[in-house]
């Protein structure tokens, strides 16, 4: 199926698109370009939005609601998101919008009454400034979702969280029109995730870019990302693949997706409990992704990562630039000098 | 900064007792390294790293000769700036050592300048110097070969006299002997020609990588300066083919474990063509590639292959079964040629800046550079010439034990080389007048007291070190060769809080993670209870052993850093090892079972 101004496959966008499809979206298909394994999906792109917008727009006024709320009490701003929120939350897709979506959901899933392949759906916002990190964290992401109608339920649903009232305080504050604010929605298939986690393709603590820094823990992600778990830990040298810190933790919990849709907390099998979740092969396996995935960005990077129960392939479901340490300036570690010699001196002339 | 509640510091030298009954001993040693006034102002550590075990009276001249060459090149031929030399002290047979560090900025000023005039010369002129220095280290092997065996016969030889050389045999003794000794003190010069210039600029490239990636490894940035044809691999690459050879000619059946070398030589030699082709193998392999001690040098006993054939033979079994199982045993130099490029560039690519990575090229050149003399001066120093001056003093030895000095040659080790001067002079003496030497009467009953003070001081523990802990320590020779830092100092003071954690610490040398029993190795002489599977532990480790590296699963040592010779041997041999733990050899019993996880660095005891 080709992409269209509602719907975007993964083959067929990259990080230029992210205006339309998020950045989130956008990161997908870039990584699948660059011949990393994703989940396969498309991205409902924010064409599809802004119809849905307008068609809302038409019954009754949205965005000149929300922009009237600068400096009002919270509890007003409250309860005029969340009438926007359930607005947006019940009211039907446009009929070419829904036909979009669900002839491209039947190309994912197969289609049909039966049975039908569970998808995850994830907002993917085009914000672009430095608190999209936290901006993100805001919006939502929807596990095991086994039907179209729950599909589009969703993406609604990921459309809606642009109107919670933290995210549009945080727009109030900054003063950002409403005009621009568009969201982007991914559908992928899931991953029955064995094992997931995160990856960050330098060191969290010393900044270093000559390591990778690998957790995760047994289940979906999404219990090592929401914090529910400790994770186990492993260092790996980038060049070297030497793995210079295992740290194996206790790990109580797993997510686990329900039959009829969603996920659950069950309990980690008193054996596993203690065991890596991770061999070695896999680490590396780890390794070679985070470096193909660096060198194709160009900067460190910021990865979730699944390891699929049955075939055991590793899958990437999110890749996003490292911030913290590449925000640092730092000092060049040392300069080319003119007698190559004098280096030697900071070795024999004393500290110092 | 806060400063701690309390000075914190080692025991002071004059509270060190000389264990009781060795007090004499103790004497033997010359009033120059005797602890005395003025030394308990000063911090001193127990150099186990050369010393492992405490010091027969003879064997001292290895640390007079080195810290005096050692000395000479920092303080007055290259003129480090903030180094002189080290001064080292003896008690209960273990050699403790100081630096002498220079911390008047106009001194640390003036010595810089005239360090840049020499230091900088031999960098820039490095290959052509070295060259030289081979040249230098050859002669001087071949005019310590050249000394005649000393010999007194009942009349000078005929020949002599008819030739009016007109100087009797017994003054050639004196000759010899000083020319020996001559000779091993000029080999300490040539050994630090180079030495402290060659791991300064290894150290700069270690600095710039520790701060452009604060995780990287000791061993990684190792790997990416070691050579691949260092002659310290020789030895062992010589037994790798000599098994090969084995196989080929079809003699490898007369190689049995167990079988001592003498027997197996003695089956090869009866057993026509073949096996005489295969000694004649092992001859070429023997010159000069056994001239390899197995130790680190500083101990008489430690013996060359060449002299006892025990070690090399007791690897050749395992070697030739794994040439039978097809396996190739060659080093796959391009292979790894081909990683330390990749792991060069890798690196490379990870630097922020094209400055940086203009930098980096100028300081790994530079270690490249100089990297083959550090690696390569240990064969011709420690081992080569060193065994030859062993050997030439167990002569002297062997002509004094047949004049009643001793029971037997060895003993003369237990003299100082000043005492076994004196010994000489005696013979020489006796020899012209006619009447008896009166060493037998002297030295026999000495001889038994020092053996069994050697045998007491072995079982006695000594501190780590001694004295004031300085604040900061800013002597690039102690940093450099001891990997003496103010972190681990103050890890060995609170190194009593952890006795009774189950995790040992050291230097992380060797990735991988195994389990096995703990096999407690304190002399060379223990080896050969090493089984397959075994962790090795022992104080220190030495390229020497590198065939029972194939036994072995994993190795620990108390004592050696990421560029120790043991750690490159681990891994190529691609086994875990954690060096520089300090205590594991008194931590661990035999027999216990340890995991050993060389890549952080920790040994954990597991039952």
């Amino acid at each position: 199926m080709s992409s269209t101004e509602v719907i975007g496959w993964f083959a067929d966008i990259g990080l230029q698109d992210r205006p339309h499809v998020g950045g989130k979206g956008g990161s997908l298909g870039e990584l699948q370009r660059a011949g990393i394994a994703v989940p396969p999906g498309f991205v409902v792109k924010t064409g599809a939005f802004e119809r849905f917008i307008q068609a809302l727009e038409r019954k009754a006024p949205v965005r000149s609601v929300v922009e009237s709320l600068k400096d009002v009490d919270l509890s007003v701003a409250t309860t005029c998101c969340a009438q926007v929120r359930a607005r947006v939350e019940a009211e039907e897709l446009p009929p070419d919008v829904l036909d979009e979506i669900a002839l491209a959901h039947a190309a994912l899933c197969g289609g049909g009454a039966g049975a039908q392949t569970p998808v995850a759906v994830r907002s993917s916002a085009t914000t672009e400034d430095a608190a999209d990190a936290s901006f993100a964290g805001l919006q939502d992401t929807y596990l095991w979702v086994t039907s179209l109608s729950q599909t589009l339920q969703k993406v609604r649903s990921c459309w809606a969280s642009l109107y919670s009232v933290e995210s549009v305080t945080y727009r109030r504050k900054r003063g950002l029109p409403e005009e621009g604010v568009a969201m982007a929605v991914v559908v992928q298939k899931m991953v029955d995730a064995r094992t997931a986690g995160v990856m960050f393709t330098r060191s969290p603590l010393t900044g270093d870019r000559s390591v990778v820094t690998i957790e995760g823990s047994w289940g979906l992600g999404s219990a090592v990302v929401g914090g529910e778990v400790t994770p186990d830990r492993w260092v790996l040298g980038k060049i070297t693949g030497d793995i210079s810190v295992r740290d194996i933790s206790e790990k109580l919990i797993q997510h686990v997706p329900l039959p009829t849709g969603g996920t659950e907390d069950v309990a980690v099998a008193d054996d596993l409990r203690r065991a890596p979740c991770m061999s070695d092969a896999e680490l590396q396996g780890l390794r070679a992704i985070a470096r193909k995935v660096e060198r194709h960005y160009g900067h460190p990077q910021d990865i979730e990562w699944a390891v699929e129960r049955q075939t055991n392939e590793i899958l990437l479901l999110q890749s996003r630039p490292e911030t913290v340490w590449s925000s640092k300036e730092a000092a060049p570690v040392a300069r080319p000098a003119a007698d190559p010699l004098s280096h030697v001196m900071s070795i024999f002339g004393g500290k110092r | 900064m806060t400063q701690p509640a309390r000075p914190r510091g080692f025991p002071l030298p004059s509270s060190l007792q000389v264990v009781p009954g060795t007090e004499r001993a103790q004497a033997a040693y010359p009033y120059t390294v005797q602890f005395g006034p003025g030394d308990d102002d000063r911090f001193w550590f127990y150099n186990s790293m050369h010393f492992p075990e405490p010091m027969s009276a003879f064997d001292m001249v290895t640390a007079e000769a080195a810290y005096c060459a050692l000395g000479a090149s920092n303080t007055r031929v290259h003129s480090l700036p903030t180094t002189l030399g080290i001064d080292h002290r003896i008690i209960n047979g273990r050699v403790y050592i100081g630096g002498n560090a220079v911390t008047d900025p106009a001194e640390i000023a003036r010595r810089t300048e005239e360090f840049q005039k020499r230091a900088f010369y031999y960098y820039a002129n490095w290959e052509r110097l070295y060259e030289q220095w081979r040249e230098k280290m050859m002669k001087l092997i071949q005019d310590a070969q050249a000394l005649p065996k000393p010999e007194l016969p009942e009349f000078e030889p005929l020949a002599n006299v008819h030739a009016g050389r007109g100087v009797a045999s017994n003054h050639y003794l004196l000759d010899t002997y000083q020319k020996t000794l001559e000779g091993y003190f000029r080999m300490w010069h040539h050994h630090f020609e180079f030495l402290l210039l060659g791991y300064g600029a290894y150290l700069t490239f270690f600095a710039f990588c520790k701060k452009a990636f604060p995780e990287i490894t000791d061993q990684t940035i190792a790997r990416m300066v070691a050579g691949m044809e260092a002659e310290i691999f020789r030895p062992d690459d010589e037994l790798r083919r000599l098994a090969r050879r084995a196989v080929e000619l079809g003699v490898d059946a007369k190689f049995q474990q167990q079988v001592p070398a003498d027997d197996i030589i003695k089956t090869l030699q009866q057993s026509g063509e073949p096996g005489r082709a295969w000694l004649e193998e092992l001859e070429t392999s023997r010159h000069p590639w056994f001239n390899i001690n197995v130790g680190d040098g500083f101990y008489h006993y430690h013996r060359a292959w060449n002299d006892d054939l025990s070690m090399p033979f007791a690897c050749l079994p395992e070697y030739i079964k794994r040439v039978k199982s097809g396996e190739s045993l060659e080093r796959p130099i391009e292979r790894l040629r081909a990683e330390r490029q990749e792991l060069i560039e890798g690196y490379r690519d990870l630097l922020n800046t094209d400055e940086e990575r203009a930098a980096y090229d100028q300081m790994i050149s530079l270690a490249h550079r100089v990297f083959p003399y550090v690696e390569g001066h240990k064969f011709y120093c420690e081992h080569w010439y060193t065994n030859l001056f062993f050997n030439k003093i167990r002569e002297f030895g062997s002509l004094l034990a047949a004049h009643g000095f001793f029971e037997k040659a060895e003993d003369a080790f237990h003299l100082t080389h000043y005492e076994l001067e004196l010994a000489i002079v005696d013979l020489m003496t006796s020899w012209s007048n006619g009447s008896p030497p009166r060493g037998p009467a002297q030295w026999p009953n000495i001889v038994a007291e020092r053996r069994a003070a050697l045998a007491l001081w072995s079982k006695h523990e000594t501190p780590p070190a001694l004295g004031p802990v300085p604040d900061v320590i800013d002597d690039p020779a102690i940093v450099m060769l001891w990997g003496i830092t103010r972190e681990n100092l103050d890890a060995w003071l609170s190194a009593d809080s952890g006795a009774d954690s189950n995790e040992i610490k050291g230097f992380a040398a060797s990735s991988g993670v195994v389990e096995g029993p703990a096999r407690i190795v304190k002399s060379v002489e223990e080896i050969s209870r090493l089984k397959q599977g075994d962790i090795l532990v022992c104080q220190i480790t030495n390229p020497t052993w590198a065939p029972i590296f194939q036994t072995i699963v994993a190795a620990v040592s108390d004592i050696g850093g990421s560029m120790s010779h043991a750690a490159i041997v681990a891994r190529e041999y691609g086994l875990p090892a954690v060096v520089g733990t300090g205590n594991a050899t008194s931590r661990i019993k035999d027999g216990q079972r340890i995991r050993v996880d060389g890549g952080r660095g920790i040994v954990t005891i597991l039952q």
